[in-house]
């Protein structure tokens, strides 16, 4: 009779728990880790791509796609915010989608870019609508936001299934989130400079990662910052070429000899 | 004879516009404000068709008080003007448009910068250094640009204005009266006795 609760997201167990949204958030603890650290001049977000063989064709990801990266688990939801999704990648495209939609419609109303806490907010609204109204089942995803707005200057967001947000000095989701989260807990030291946090991400990923060498193939990259001349934050998603670049630079690249994919 | 004025200066914006309620010949109030006080840190004078300003006005006000609440800070000025002008904009392309004019005031308390905007009822918005509407910018206007000072203090910048009211007083045909003059700076809104 313990079933009699899972089959409805709307429906409290006699404990007062809402299984299918606990069921949603075991999902994403199995899927990809997506990692991110706020210093004090930067965010930076930095992804485990699963999905890996040697007959998915990547050619079209080589150069990274429309904003660089492969558009898989790191998106541009607006000039001033950058997602990292960790879940079931289509329910995270849909919210991307509707993300980047609210974004322009902000835009389009304020002439001003969308402040970082009111886009999570709007995501986490819909989020949570899953969770009350019956039938449907609730997104299988947890997102990352980091972002920059003249509110709050650079800010680090976590939504999960259930419609929660929190902002975050450090955070992970995905596989593996609490050997990340003691780690980053052991080496985060506040007024950090956004190079110190590069290297504290990728430090971190090495360690939280499946396989044991870092490469373009496994991983996604990301960091914003503020550009001055531009008065304008200015968010990079890394290119394959470019994570391998610094990669090497950090000295986390993996040796030529074992290079399975060219 | 309705007039508004408006002026930068160094960390204020100053807005003043003319107390008289009038219709047709007759003046039927002499004390009424006209400019609205939107959020801790902007202002708004209006002017035009009665009754329309008034409803505008407070459509204005309650949806920038709706922005706060929800989201816990208050909408920039340049936001605000932009939302504005769209509102404006859509009325005008409505079966009845509001007929408004506005001067939008505010200090922006993330940039630290004092903003004006100057907005008609076509949906026109400019942000500039001074402003003014009504019969009495015909006069003000030329010396403004002859006496504004972006960098004036406060004091100067009255002084400014000063000039302005008298001026009109002195060539319009029907002179508006009593002003109010509201500035809005980084501690926020107060009202100035001129």
């Amino acid at each position: 009779m313990a079933r009699r609760y899972d089959s409805r997201t709307t429906i409290f167990s006699p404990e007062g728990r809402l299984y299918q949204i606990e069921y949603a958030m075991e999902a994403i603890s199995h899927a990809g880790t997506v990692l991110g650290v706020l210093a004090k001049d930067g965010v930076v977000l930095a992804a485990e791509k699963r999905v890996t063989g040697k007959l998915l064709d990547l050619s079209s990801a080589k150069e990274g796609g429309g904003y660089g990266g492969s558009g898989e688990k790191m998106f541009l939801l607006n000039s001033n915010v950058i997602g990292g999704v960790a879940g079931i990648t289509s329910d995270a495209n849909s919210l991307v989608n509707y993300a980047r939609t609210v974004a322009q419609q902000h835009l389009l109303q304020y002439n001003d870019d969308i402040p970082v806490e009111l886009l999570a907010q709007r995501l986490c609204d819909m989020k949570q609508g899953y969770t009350q109204f019956g039938g449907l089942r609730p997104f299988g995803v947890s997102l990352l936001y980091a972002g920059y707005d003249p509110h709050y200057h650079f800010q680090l967001y976590h939504s999960d299934p259930s419609g929660n947000y929190s902002g975050w000095k450090a955070t992970c989701i995905g596989a593996n989130n609490g050997t990340a989260q003691s780690l980053l807990k052991q080496e985060y030291k506040d007024d950090l400079g956004v190079e110190e946090a590069i290297g504290l991400v990728l430090r971190v990923m090495s360690k939280t990662m499946d396989s044991t060498t870092l490469g373009s193939e496994k991983l996604e990259f990301a960091v914003l910052t503020y550009d001055e001349a531009a008065k304008a934050p200015k968010a990079k998603i890394y290119k394959p070429a470019e994570i391998d670049a610094l990669l090497r630079a950090e000295g986390l690249a993996k040796k030529d000899e074992d290079t399975e994919m060219k | 004879m309705e007039t508004s004025f408006a002026l930068t200066g160094k960390g204020y914006v100053i807005v003043a516009a003319d107390t008289t309620a009038a219709r047709s010949i007759v003046k039927m109030q002499i004390d009424q404000d006209k400019i609205k006080e939107l959020s801790p840190h902007l202002l708004m004078a209006y002017s035009g068709e009665p009754g329309d300003t008034v409803q505008f006005a407070e459509y204005v006000e309650r949806n920038i008080r709706l922005y706060q609440i929800r989201n816990l800070y208050p909408l920039r000025p340049a936001a605000a003007a932009s939302w504005i002008r769209r509102s404006i904009a859509e009325s005008l392309r409505s079966r009845n448009a509001y007929s408004v004019n506005l001067l939008l005031g505010g200090y922006d308390t993330s940039s630290h910068t004092p903003n004006l905007y100057w907005i008609d009822y076509m949906g026109t918005v400019v942000e500039v250094p001074f402003a003014a509407h009504g019969y009495g910018s015909y006069f003000a206007l030329s010396l403004l640009d002859r006496y504004h000072d972006p960098e004036a203090s406060l004091e100067e910048g009255l002084a400014t204005l000063k000039r302005c009211i008298n001026e009109v007083s002195k060539r319009l045909v029907v002179n508006p009266g009593k002003y109010k003059v509201k500035v809005v700076d980084k501690d926020g809104i107060r009202e100035v006795e001129i």
